[in-house]
């Protein structure tokens, strides 16, 4: 066929996950459809449980800056790492295919970092999230509920945060495991495993796997934060 | 390779100064989309056209990504198509389930 075999089994994994994503992404989308959209002015927007709300009013805080209201900024952060850590990663493969194993133990690493810090990222916009901005949520007790879990959520439908949860979480678990196979990549390049070996085809195989999880962000950037 | 402590020949390529060069083009490409999605996102209406425009671009920057960075592309055709083909499933999987969201909607209005 022209590809090796380890290669092909890679993209066959990919089509499978890419399937289960789009599942999770188009369930996404018909619960979004069966709840009421918000009608009024963006500016007017304000947190219901009777409309599904606007993403862009409920990601809005960045890290440090406390009471900014800075709309999608840390998500685009977030991609702009992501996207980052692609390059790296294709361009370890490049000096894989090279037999440079300087190039690729210094790329790897630079992928590796750009993984970490989208994590790090992630893990501060769950928190976030969860620990909710400033109006809270009335609840039947006469209290107030701040943040989100999988049954409350000050920002709209309870299904709108249990789907934040399962999506960015799938996602964040899919990236947790590209760092792990990263590093070991980059164990073996190290040990020079793949030069005793004659072929850095290992790096592209994982590569593929990394770049997939950045493919995957595009559309949950898109469908969960922008749309 | 000085430091191939058991030996092994290995022979360094120079690296390929076109190729990386057309990596970093790719890698502005996807950064310019995502700079334009941030603009619309925060110029235009809500509404079907700008859906259909985020969803338009997000389909640029996928196939960047799939056909560049990992390099569909440039692979045998059959491993493309075998790839591309059973896609088509999604399509018919968002169409499906949107019109049947809408559906569930107007009922429970």
């Amino acid at each position: 066929m022209g590809v090796s075999y380890g290669k092909l089994m890679m993209w066959f994994f990919l089509l499978s996950d890419a399937f289960t994503f789009s599942a999770l992404l188009v369930t996404y989308g018909l619960v979004r459809s069966s709840h009421q959209a918000y009608q009024g002015a963006v500016d007017a927007f304000t947190f219901s449980q009777a409309y599904w709300p606007i993403p862009e009013k409920v990601f809005e805080a960045v890290p440090f800056l406390h009471g900014l209201t800075a709309p999608l900024v840390f998500v685009g952060i977030m991609t702009f790492i992501l996207i980052m850590s692609s390059v790296t990663m294709v361009l370890a493969v490049e000096a894989g295919h090279r037999m440079d194993r300087k190039a690729v133990e210094k790329w790897m690493l630079w992928t590796i970092l750009g993984g970490l810090a989208f994590l790090s990222c992630q893990a501060w916009e769950w928190g976030h999230f969860i620990h909710g901005a400033e109006t809270g949520k009335a609840v039947a007790e006469g209290t107030t509920f701040f943040g989100a879990n999988l049954a409350h959520n000050q920002y709209g439908p309870p299904d709108f945060a249990a789907f934040f949860f399962f999506i960015t979480g799938f996602h964040g678990f899919h990236v947790f495991s590209g760092v792990c196979l990263n590093f070991l990549i980059y164990y073996n390049t190290v040990m020079g495993t793949y030069d005793r070996r004659g072929h850095y085809e290992m790096v592209e195989k994982v590569g593929l796997y990394w770049h997939f999880v950045d493919l995957v962000w595009v559309f949950v950037f898109t469908f969960f934060y922008l749309v | 390779m000085d430091h191939a402590e058991d030996n092994v020949q290995v022979n360094v390529l120079p690296p390929d100064k076109e190729k990386i060069k057309k990596l970093w083009t790719v890698a502005a490409i996807l950064g310019a989309v995502t700079a334009v999605e941030f603009l619309i996102a925060f110029t235009m209406h809500h509404g079907p056209l700008k859906t259909a425009i985020f969803i338009g671009l997000t389909i640029v920057k996928a196939s960047y990504i799939v056909g560049e960075f990992m390099h569909l592309r440039y692979e045998v055709k059959v491993l493309f198509w075998s790839i591309l083909i059973p896609l088509t499933f999604v399509i018919w999987m968002l169409v499906a389930f949107i019109y049947e969201g809408i559906i569930i909607s107007d009922l429970r209005l």
